[in-house]
């Protein structure tokens, strides 16, 4: 009797053992789907940055590296030779500059947010974390459109600052890079503070309590406890604010007008009105590697320094 | 005793932070709440409050554009959910239930790939896919184009709630039933599939959230009369605008706020 259970036990086992292995192969079509939807349009796009634009968009199969060029140099109409014209390379850094600020300003916002959410008795911290997750998942162009009638020349901001006599006529924020700025703030703050709501919730306070034994002020505590144990939680915080707003395509659409542009509407605008589509790959790309060295950035900080707490 | 407790603050209080998070909180929320409020106005201007009605929801439910936009967001969205959420869930199982297996790790990547490229990459790429496909093999999908670009977007939405779901679930449940002699599908279907499904209801809503609100994709891929809803609003802001916008607006808003709060109660519960 015995032995038979065993043996029945092992058929089970090695049952269970071939179903475990078998498992692997559930993961095949989601993996097949995003390679094939997904991954092959990365290839495709980076192979139509080799060739040459179609009159009305689209590629002719001849290989040029001519997009790669036209990045930082013009063709001169008449004697064809090459000069350093830097829109492109404006644009770029402009948007840089505007994703380093609102990431800053959203660090500087978020982190106390998130810290005062931690601190939290459990039932308090479940509606804190609710009501940041709302704007995080809510229509991205409606919330810029909310700001949008807010800022506008007759806007709620301008009514208001008439109304308290500060300015006797609307000052024009809409349109402009303020615009852009306060609109990325606005989209990607929620992105900041549920990162740092996460690493800060798993924070053991009994360090605090050992600062402050050791008569430290509260603002030494902050600098010198709380924050280096939080590291983790700010970088992945900051880069989940940085690559979006580096790549934003909805915000300075709707609050730049088409003038202020970013990286994500001159991309768009060679896919569409500038009928470039190789020019557009390779921005795209230029792009593309930015993220890649943000998220390299993040790798190397990240895994280093994981045993560090233990 | 007491007294030495009452009259030291908190030791995890830091001075300001608290107004901080109100500070945070309003910045977030008044912008919408306003927009939400002035699509009550009776005045045919986003500028001038003349009083309360709800004559906009009127004129924007009567709109025939509307209709269209919403039947074409309602099919994209359902769709591209069903298709992504089993995907992610077949994956979910592929990548937890198993012995590590080399490639899991480049898996992962892939699954979690559209993730990390920024949006806008997502949409240029695959427009020209598309374009490609469509100029060299003569294959056009119609508004199967924007469900397939969906779809991919979506599964990483999924999957990461299902995963972590079969992740905290208690192996010992599953274990029991392969002792007492289940077959591995009687397991799955009795014990595993059961406890898996706040996780897949979860993903469900995330995956509906995610297409319903699209707009970078959506725009750059979309042809001709494949209007979804935040297109339509985005050919609305371009004509001189009434509170019917804010009344459309208003509905995207409270839809996304219906899912994410359903989804976050489900997460809740099963702790």
């Amino acid at each position: 009797m015995a032995k038979a259970l065993s043996k029945a036990e092992q058929v089970a086992r090695a049952m269970e053992g071939q179903q475990m292995t078998r498992n692997r192969w559930l993961s095949l079509p989601a993996v097949l789907f995003i390679t094939l939807f997904g991954v092959c349009p990365l290839i495709l796009m980076f192979i139509y940055s080799f060739l040459v634009a179609a009159p009305y968009g689209g590629v002719v199969w001849q290989f040029t590296t001519k997009a790669y060029v036209y990045f930082l140099f013009q063709e001169d109409i008449f004697d064809g030779t090459l000069q350093f014209a830097p829109d492109f390379l404006i644009i770029y850094l402009r948007s840089f500059i505007f994703a380093l600020i609102t990431t800053a300003v959203c660090l500087l916002l978020g982190f106390p947010t998130a810290y005062f959410m931690a601190t939290r008795p459990p039932a308090q911290r479940n509606w804190w974390v609710l009501l940041i997750t709302i704007p995080f998942w809510s229509n991205l162009l409606v919330r810029t459109l909310a700001i949008m009638f807010i800022i506008r020349d007759q806007g709620l901001l301008n009514g208001f600052l008439i109304w308290i006599g500060v300015i006797d006529k609307p000052i024009t924020l809409l349109y402009t890079d303020f615009a852009i700025v306060l609109g990325l703030l606005y989209s990607f703050l929620p992105f900041m503070v549920l990162p740092l709501y996460s690493s800060l919730e798993k924070f053991d306070f009994r360090l605090v309590e050992a600062g402050f034994d050791l008569y430290a002020t509260r603002r030494r505590v902050l600098w010198r406890i709380i924050i280096p144990i939080a590291r983790p939680g700010i970088i992945a915080g900051c880069l989940l604010v940085f690559i979006p707003a580096l790549g934003a395509y909805v915000t300075p659409l709707i609050l730049g007008g088409g003038k202020h542009l970013m990286i994500g509407d001159l991309i768009a605008q060679q896919f569409g009105s500038g009928r470039n589509w190789p020019l557009g790959s390779a921005q795209a790309f230029i792009l593309m590697a930015a993220v890649l060295v943000a998220l390299f950035f993040y790798v190397r900080n990240t895994s280093g320094k994981v045993h560090h707490g233990h | 005793m007491a007294t030495n407790t009452v009259k030291h603050r908190d030791i995890k209080d830091q001075p300001g932070f608290g107004m901080m998070a109100v500070i945070c909180l309003f910045v977030l929320y008044a912008p919408i709440l306003i927009l939400m409020i002035w699509s009550f106005n009776s005045g045919n201007l986003v500028t001038h409050w003349e009083g309360v009605s709800l004559q906009w929801y009127g004129v924007a439910l009567q709109n025939e554009e509307f209709h269209n936009a919403a039947k074409n967001t309602l099919i994209i969205s359902i769709t591209a959910t069903i298709v992504s959420t089993t995907l992610a869930t077949m994956a979910a199982i592929g990548m937890t239930r198993v012995k590590a297996w080399r490639g899991m790790g480049t898996s992962f990547m892939v699954i979690n790939l559209p993730l990390m490229v920024p949006e806008i990459i997502t949409a240029v790429a695959t427009l020209s896919f598309f374009a490609l496909l469509a100029g060299k093999l003569g294959l056009n999908f119609g508004i199967g184009n924007i469900i397939i670009a969906h779809t991919v977007f979506c599964i990483p939405f999924a999957y990461m709630p299902i995963r972590a779901r079969l992740e905290d679930m208690d192996l010992t449940l599953e274990n029991a039933a392969a002792d007492l002699y289940a077959t591995p599908w009687n397991a799955f279907k009795r014990v595993t599939f059961p406890l898996m499904i706040p996780g897949i209801l979860s993903g469900l809503a995330l995956a509906f959230i995610v297409s319903f609100d699209d707009f970078t994709i959506t725009q750059l891929i979309a042809g001709p009369g494949q209007t979804t809803l935040p297109l339509y609003i985005w050919n609305q802001i371009r004509r001189p605008m009434t509170p019917e916008i804010n009344a459309i607006s208003t509905i995207l808003l409270l839809v996304s706020i219906l899912f994410v709060s359903v989804s976050f109660l489900i997460a809740r519960r099963r702790k």
